[in-house]
């Protein structure tokens, strides 16, 4: 039991015990912090993989962009109180019963595959790194992410025709 | 580290945000709990990636790096989605003063 399982096996409780927050807790907000707590989380896995690049990414876009969107807009709608109507306790079961169902059958099919075998990589490896991904990113993508340029230009748009007062 | 241990945590994760959307009535929650699986997928994506880079190591030096950048346009796509989901969402709540996604139920009538 090496210092890279102890972290793996803290960095998995961690993540699952708050994304079970993220779905139990009351008050939006609570749930928000709790998600960044889980982004966080598989930053921190990223990092174990030694994919470098993609944590800082993860943390940058979604711990800071994308969370703090969130918080806003329910900060904005005056969230912060509990007021949401509870769902009926039988499709509350229903909906935990399916997604557990779900669950049983991704594991039982998932356990036994060819590639049970085999091991990722941790804490070696430069592929994760931003010289390697660059130089991939300009030559073999470069098509996806000039069009990814189009898509965020058409999402500017589409957030900024939505949201306005007519 | 072996890849089972990578593939359950995923689908713990990703088994979590079914739960979240199917529970729930708040819209922003649902929007987050869709958040969660995305994130999950993407773990799952950088482990393969990083599984495929150990297995073919002595022949291709960079093997696995596509999987790593799919979840980079993973990212792209989420934060284009969430800008406009969450303007979605605060027209809703201008028209009904609600996220209750139990109000939008014009179509079932």
């Amino acid at each position: 039991m090496n210092i890279t399982h102890i972290l793996f096996w803290f960095l998995s409780v961690l993540a699952v015990f708050s994304a079970l927050m993220v779905i139990t807790s009351k008050n939006p907000v609570h749930s928000v912090l709790w998600l960044i707590v889980t982004f966080f989380a598989i930053s921190g896995h990223y990092i174990l993989l030694n994919a470098q690049f993609l944590a800082i990414v993860n943390i940058i876009v979604y711990a800071g962009a994308i969370m703090v969107l969130f918080l806003f807009v329910i900060m904005l709608m005056n969230l912060n109180k509990s007021t949401e109507p509870i769902k009926h306790r039988w499709l509350q079961w229903a909906g935990a019963i399916a997604g557990l169902c779900l669950m049983l059958v991704l594991v039982a099919a998932l356990k036994d595959t060819e590639i049970k075998g085999q091991a990722a990589l941790v804490n070696s490896g430069d592929i994760g790194l931003i010289k390697n991904l660059g130089r991939e990113l300009f030559t073999t993508y470069v098509v996806p992410f000039e069009i990814s340029s189009i898509l965020f230009l058409s999402a500017m748009v589409g957030a900024a025709v939505i949201g306005k007062k007519e | 580290m072996p890849i089972n241990y990578y593939i359950f945590l995923s689908i713990a994760l990703f088994a979590i945000g079914i739960v979240g959307v199917l529970t729930r009535r708040n819209a922003i929650i649902i929007f987050m709990c869709i958040e969660l699986m995305l994130n999950a997928v993407n773990l799952m994506l950088v482990a393969f990636s990083k599984m495929h880079h150990l297995a073919k190591a002595g022949t291709v030096a960079t093997a696995g790096t596509d999987g790593q950048l799919f979840v980079f346009f993973i990212m792209v796509v989420a934060a284009a989605e969430v800008s406009v989901g969450l303007a979605i969402i605060v027209m809703m709540y201008r028209n009904i003063h609600s996220v209750d996604v139990n109000f939008l139920n014009r179509l079932k009538h």
